[in-house]
């Protein structure tokens, strides 16, 4: 049985925070770099250039890579066999509050989602899964509402065919347009029941961009690419960075599929403990 | 590329110019874009005159030390559509945000010869080092959606929808 304290998880998260916001994902930044390098758009070239240059300053000057910085979502991959000690939600709320405080970055969670009112920087939404092992992984992911806006479900038939499914998550990118910031990263979950189709497609955007060779990724980010949105909507090869599916089991009766679109600026950072 | 600042000639400026904007603007999202529309149906008085001015969709992060304001990059504009005909009918003449505008925008935006610009979309660090000065002028219980008036040097802007109604996004 290992121990980890609550006060070493609060200061971990204090420093995802920092980490995500400042620091774009390597995968991402590889990414944006290979879009450019095969942009042809003049207009989509000059803007590519502006959001490297962007994630550039941001790390080399610890500011925030986009202002608005996101609702943090931490997922957590606790081990059966590792003890905490000390109140774990507690001590990623308080870390939470305590690194977006520090890295001065923006506090955008309102409590009340009718009422509205001041904002602050927490809660944030925390997924806890228990896993093998000893290890406490966060992984941190403060997403933007931009794009999360943007999320779409549908409950399809069993017998729906594969096209009908293609179609519906090219329509979901078609459909973030302009206003999610392109090129996206899209994270596609299906499966499982509507609430956890959702949960996969978010989950989909932590894993590392093309890291799965499955065909449809591969297929839906060319055929993604070929809808002409581009940068900022203005045209353009680069419209998606990636295309990242997760699939779980589901009922006989459904086949439920979900799309989260995440900005250019797909941001993350994981600590293990 | 071309320079501009205030007073705004929107006649002179064209969907899909690239310009660099030296000058005022005021920073204002949804809730203040509600209070703004809700001060104007009872006729109150706005915490700033319109007259002539541009709106910058934007939710700054605070300033980190030594610096004159955190990462400040362009919101969805599409947001703040509903309220964007009454505040260019009170004499707003420019907005700066991201994404397209509704129908009623655009044509709001032709009647009363404004323009709507785009900027750099998640490039808030970068954008941030064209501010010089920042100040409060509204709404500071609103937090990062209080008003702030921004002193810009060469910001960089996009036409998208032009005095006679024309749009980038077609």
């Amino acid at each position: 049985m290992k121990t980890i304290r609550a006060e070493k998880i609060k200061n971990t998260v204090a420093q995802l925070c920092a980490k995500a916001n400042f620091d774009l994902r390597k995968d991402v930044f590889a990414a944006l770099r290979r879009v450019y390098a095969a942009e042809k758009n003049k207009k989509a070239r000059a803007i590519l250039a502006a959001i490297i240059k962007n994630a550039r300053a941001a790390k080399t000057e610890k500011l925030a890579i986009c202002q608005d910085t996101g609702l943090p979502c931490v997922f957590v991959e606790l081990g059966q066999d590792a003890r905490i000690l000390g109140d774990l939600k507690a001590a990623i709320q308080n870390g939470i509050k305590e690194g977006y405080k520090k890295a001065r970055l923006r506090d955008s969670v309102v409590q009340d989602p009718l009422k509205r009112g001041k904002s602050s920087y927490v809660p944030g939404l925390i997924h806890i899964d228990v896993v093998k092992g000893n290890k406490l992984k966060i992984t941190l992911l403060p997403k933007g509402f931009g794009c999360e806006n943007k999320t779409r479900l549908k409950m399809f038939k069993p017998t729906t065919s594969l096209e009908a499914v293609r179609k519906f998550i090219i329509e979901a990118i078609k459909n973030a347009g302009p206003d999610a910031c392109p090129p996206f990263v899209v994270g596609v979950g299906i499966g499982g029941t509507a609430d956890y189709a959702c949960l996969l497609a978010k989950k989909a955007l932590l894993a590392p961009l093309n890291s799965t060779t499955a065909k449809l990724s591969r297929e839906l980010s060319k055929e993604a690419n070929r809808l002409n949105i581009g940068p900022m909507g203005l045209g353009g090869r680069a419209t998606v960075l990636a295309v990242n599916i997760l699939t779980y089991p589901t009922h006989i009766a459904g086949l439920p599929v979900a799309v989260n679109i995440s900005c250019h600026a797909t941001r993350s950072a994981s600590a293990v403990l | 590329m071309k320079k501009i600042k205030l007073p705004l000639e929107p006649e002179n400026l064209e969907s899909g110019d690239e310009v660099l904007f030296s000058g005022v603007v005021y920073t204002a999202r949804d809730q203040a874009h509600r209070r703004l529309a809700d001060a104007l149906r009872c006729g109150r008085k706005l915490p700033f005159s319109l007259k002539g001015q541009i709106i910058y969709y934007c939710g700054p992060n605070p300033a980190p030390k030594g610096k004159i304001i955190g990462s400040c990059g362009p919101t969805t504009s599409s947001r703040m559509d509903d309220f964007t005909p009454a505040l260019l009918k009170a004499g707003l003449k420019g907005m700066i945000g991201k994404g397209s505008r509704s129908r009623e925008v655009i044509r709001a935006v032709k009647k009363y010869r404004a323009v709507y610009f785009l900027t750099y979309a998640g490039c808030g660090a970068l954008l941030s080092k064209y501010i010089k000065r920042k100040k409060l002028v509204a709404y500071p219980e609103l937090g990062p959606e209080a008003i702030y008036r921004l002193e810009v040097k060469d910001f960089p802007l996009i036409v998208a929808v032009d005095s006679k109604g024309r749009n980038i996004y077609g």
